[in-house]
């Protein structure tokens, strides 16, 4: 077993990819060293809190307020896209992080009000790796999701399925596994969470809960919405979904069923708790099989972070990440729809895959770009107000790499095949290496390494 | 070898001996070639355009009782009957109207209508039902469906810098274009060029690798391909100079340059004026009505209106009654546009909004949107609706 290779591969997908760095730590230790590493720098907890205002509470009523709203909203969307991208830059919890980003997805919310997407993002860290149960109950009791899924509207007098169904069909136990009387019957369930309008708090508003008998996946009793999500969880197929798609998220686009209930019965065993089913995936021989390594297209984000981390790099305008976020099709915060990214194959087209060879070369060459992507369409209101037709466009990248930093770290009697091998996951192809092998400088060679379809997998 | 045999055996999994071939510049069509090639282009207006004071129901008395201070007055309203007529700033559209080149549809929606913008967006974009959630887009499902003359990515072109989701398939996707030029020199810059001459062929198996490499070489020679049959068409006709005139003079490049195109796609954003509603909306819309103008125009100059349908969308309408800032907020149905040459139908297709019937002071739909999409894909693109929208939708008769 080659272990630099094996702990090469644990970065790539346990974090954001290894840095020179790194090797140094780990190339002689185990897997198993590794991977209690990994997990002790993400015992620390940094919740995110650039944003102290909770704008659902203002109300503007004159049309200045009005646009100073506006204003103050977009900028907290900014603002919060900044400060999680820096925190995935530069933290060493990159594990905990790595799983925000898992849960950000699996939980794919869009938020009108940017400070619950801030609070559900600091529950959802906070949980990273803790327990299921849990994470679910404190996501699902947020303002955020009670408004995204229109639980607000969900009364006794005139239940509201949508939590429901979301809750089975997406977060829970996927599709087939229940039934539509389910989702009724659960939608009176969960009548009268809502939250209160004066603190942005989660509430039960007991006059709005139907207390009636409710017959839910062959059981019946006056079910509150905790009770259903008792039931669901103990059903096994909830492990079998939410392991489906972790071995999606960590080791395959491809689940493999024997390798998956494996991870079921892990985390059915242990209570819904995340660490020992990381821990049991991260040890897993089958985890550094040559057909799971090298073969994940990294997301937009991993790309970003990756190349942030890699370079240490520092931006002189951090929104230009925004904006590549938007070229490349994933916006933090702003998921398609309640589904989340498709993720894999999805992420490329030939723009987005051009963009994706371009980018590294202009982040680490003070270069220019010239696409913008599509402002989302919560942006719209604020484009409205501004008399825009576009967002501003930021055309400089003003990025600072540490060369030095970079460098330094890297072995000195280091061949530049091995600086590729060790930046690439994927076998190396001639033409790649023999471009490598005769550029003109090491930094040519560094930045063509990044600009190649290779580069995009992890 | 026949140019479609040639087409369809130059697939990366029949063989990379082929690949070499591949990437050589496709020759311009022959004009006998492309006669009859229909095109459709959709116009996305993003942020939810209040159709209510697009097409003007000045007939009807309750829409001035509810919109006391943003309604259009009758003098300024372009007439179409005694019903409905033009917000003034669509003036440049009146002239296509009378020659029989515009339609429009009242009241298109769908059930349980949602009042976010990206969610009903996302319902627009992918055909979905409002409680369903696709990963794919229509356009994109078009392209899957393998039909005859979509299996590159410039079938479907968006003239934008991103790809939007509608346009993508689970297999095949549409490509982005803003300018054939930068697209072409991106992908000549020379060490993507070296990539993509020189990469071992055992880069081109169904893996993600496989993947990316397929992607790429599609790009470069879409981009070429592109370029070639584009550079030396030059638009004739005067367009006014705002972004999304820009869109539509490129993509009237390309249907007159022979591009194999089927789709192309633009989008305008800026119509969610909650706020001061009438001027803000106004200047989008005489963006959009002289654009358009311009270039039905232009197309009936080069004689492809014939050939060509456009339809506008936005993800919904507004409420019917203003709100307190003289403007209007999120609602449901909307009018959609119809544009082209040879119109089953034109003129108003439908009765007007009815503003007295309400749901929770909503418009109720009429006509699903995906029996507007239905239409175009049987009638237009001749491909079956139901592979593309999941079941089987009836249509309309405007083409």
């Amino acid at each position: 077993m080659n272990n630099a290779k094996n702990i090469k591969h644990l970065y790539a997908r346990a974090g954001f990819g290894i840095r020179f760095e790194d090797l140094h730590d780990h190339e002689h230790r185990s897997v198993k060293k590794a991977v209690r590493k990994l997990f002790k720098a993400s015992e620390k907890q940094e919740p995110i809190t650039v944003l102290t205002e909770n704008l659902d509470l203002r109300h503007p009523l004159t049309d200045a307020d009005k646009a100073k709203f506006n204003e103050d909203k977009y900028k907290q969307a900014v603002d919060l896209n900044n400060a999680w991208l820096k925190q995935l830059s530069e933290t060493d919890a990159q594990l905990r992080e790595k799983m925000t980003l898992f849960w950000h997805n699996h939980f794919a919310c869009i938020c009108g009000t940017v400070y619950y997407a801030q609070q559900i993002n600091n529950i959802q860290r906070a949980n990273a790796f803790g327990n299921f149960k849990t994470l679910l109950l404190q996501v699902s009791q947020t303002p955020g999701m009670l408004l995204f899924l229109t639980n607000q509207q969900n009364q006794k007098a005139h239940p509201n399925e949508n939590f429901a169904r979301e809750l089975m069909e997406l977060f829970t136990l996927g599709r087939g596994h229940y039934t539509e009387q389910d989702v009724k019957e659960s939608a009176r369930a969960f009548t009268g969470w809502t939250y209160a309008g004066k603190n942005g708090e989660y509430a039960f508003y007991p006059r709005g809960h139907d207390d009636g008998i409710k017959t839910f996946m062959g059981q019946s009793a006056n079910f509150c919405g905790e009770d259903i999500i008792d039931i669901i969880v103990a059903k096994k197929q909830t492990a079998i979904f939410i392991c489906s798609k972790l071995y999606r998220f960590f080791v395959n686009d491809v689940p493999d069923m024997d390798h998956v209930n494996q991870m079921a019965d892990v985390l059915y065993n242990a209570n819904y708790e995340i660490k020992p089913l990381l821990e049991y995936v991260f040890t897993a021989d089958w985890f550094y099989d040559d057909k799971n390594t090298g073969n994940l297209i990294k997301s937009p984000i991993d790309l970003l972070v990756g190349l942030n981390r890699q370079f240490y790099v520092s931006y002189q305008n951090p929104a230009i990440l925004i904006q590549f976020q938007r070229s490349l099709g994933q916006e933090l915060f702003h998921p398609p729809n309640v589904a989340g990214w498709p993720g894999g194959k999805s992420w490329i087209d030939s723009s987005s895959l051009m963009y994706r060879m371009k980018i590294p070369s202009t982040i680490l060459n003070a270069g220019v770009i010239d696409f913008t992507g599509k402002a989302n369409p919560e942006d719209e209101a604020y484009l409205a107000f501004e008399k825009k037709q576009q967002l501003n466009v930021i055309k400089k990248v003003q990025a600072q790499p540490d060369w030095d930093k970079f460098l330094k770290e890297m072995p000195s009697d280091i061949t530049r095949q091995q600086m590729a091998e060790f930046m690439l996951e994927p076998p190396i192809n001639s033409t790649t290496l023999n471009e490598v092998q005769n550029a003109p400088d090491i930094k040519t060679a560094v930045i063509q390494i990044t600009s190649t379809p290779e580069y995009q997998l992890c | 070898m026949r140019r479609r045999d040639f087409l369809r055996n130059t697939t990366l999994a029949s063989g990379a001996l082929m690949i070499p071939a591949f990437l050589k510049p496709f020759e311009a069509f022959a004009a006998s070639d492309i006669s009859g090639y229909k095109n459709l282009v959709i116009i996305q207006l993003s942020g939810g355009n209040d159709g209510l004071n697009t097409i003007i129901p000045f007939g009807n008395d309750i829409y001035y009782q509810k919109r006391k201070t943003i309604a259009i007055n009758q003098p300024d309203i372009i007439k179409l009957d005694d019903m409905q007529g033009l917000n003034p700033n669509l003036s440049a559209l009146k002239e296509i109207y009378d020659q029989g080149w515009m339609s429009i549809i009242n009241s298109v929606g769908y059930p349980n209508p949602d009042r976010s913008h990206f969610r009903s967006m996302d319902i627009w974009q992918t055909a979905s039902d409002s409680n369903q959630f696709l990963s794919t887009g229509w356009i994109g499902r078009y392209l899957d469906s393998n039909c005859q003359n979509c299996t590159n990515p410039y079938t479907a072109i968006e003239v934008d810098d991103t790809l939007s989701y509608a346009m993508k398939g689970a297999k095949l996707k549409g490509i982005a274009v803003q300018d054939p030029n930068k697209l072409y020199q991106t992908t000549r810059e020379p060490f993507f060029k070296d990539l993509i001459h020189e990469h071992d062929h055992v880069n081109l198996n169904e893996d993600n690798l496989g993947y990316l490499y397929k992607t790429m070489i599609e790009t470069y020679s879409s981009a070429d391909y592109i370029q070639q049959t584009t550079k030396t068409y030059n638009v004739g006709c005067d367009y006014p100079q705002t972004g999304l005139g820009g869109q539509l003079k490129m993509a009237s490049k390309f249907i007159n340059s022979g591009l194999q195109t089927r789709v192309y796609y633009v989008s305008l954003s800026g119509f969610d004026t909650h706020v001061g509603q009438q001027n803000q909306q106004g200047r989008q819309l005489k963006i959009y009505g002289d654009a358009v103008a311009a270039f039905i125009k232009d197309l009936k100059q080069t004689g492809k209106l014939d050939d060509t349908l456009v339809m506008t969308f936005s993800e919904f309408g507004r409420r019917v009654e203003q709100n307190a800032s003289n403007g209007t907020d999120h609602g449901t149905a909307n009018n959609v546009m119809i544009f082209g040459g040879k119109l089953k139908k034109a003129g108003i297709y439908n009765s007007a909004p009815d503003l007295s019937q309400l749901d929770n002071g909503d418009l109720k739909y009429q006509i699903d949107f995906r029996d507007v999409y239905a239409t175009l894909l049987d009638k237009w693109l001749n491909v079956n609706n139901s592979l593309i929208l999941n079941r089987n939708f009836a249509g309309l008769d405007f083409v």
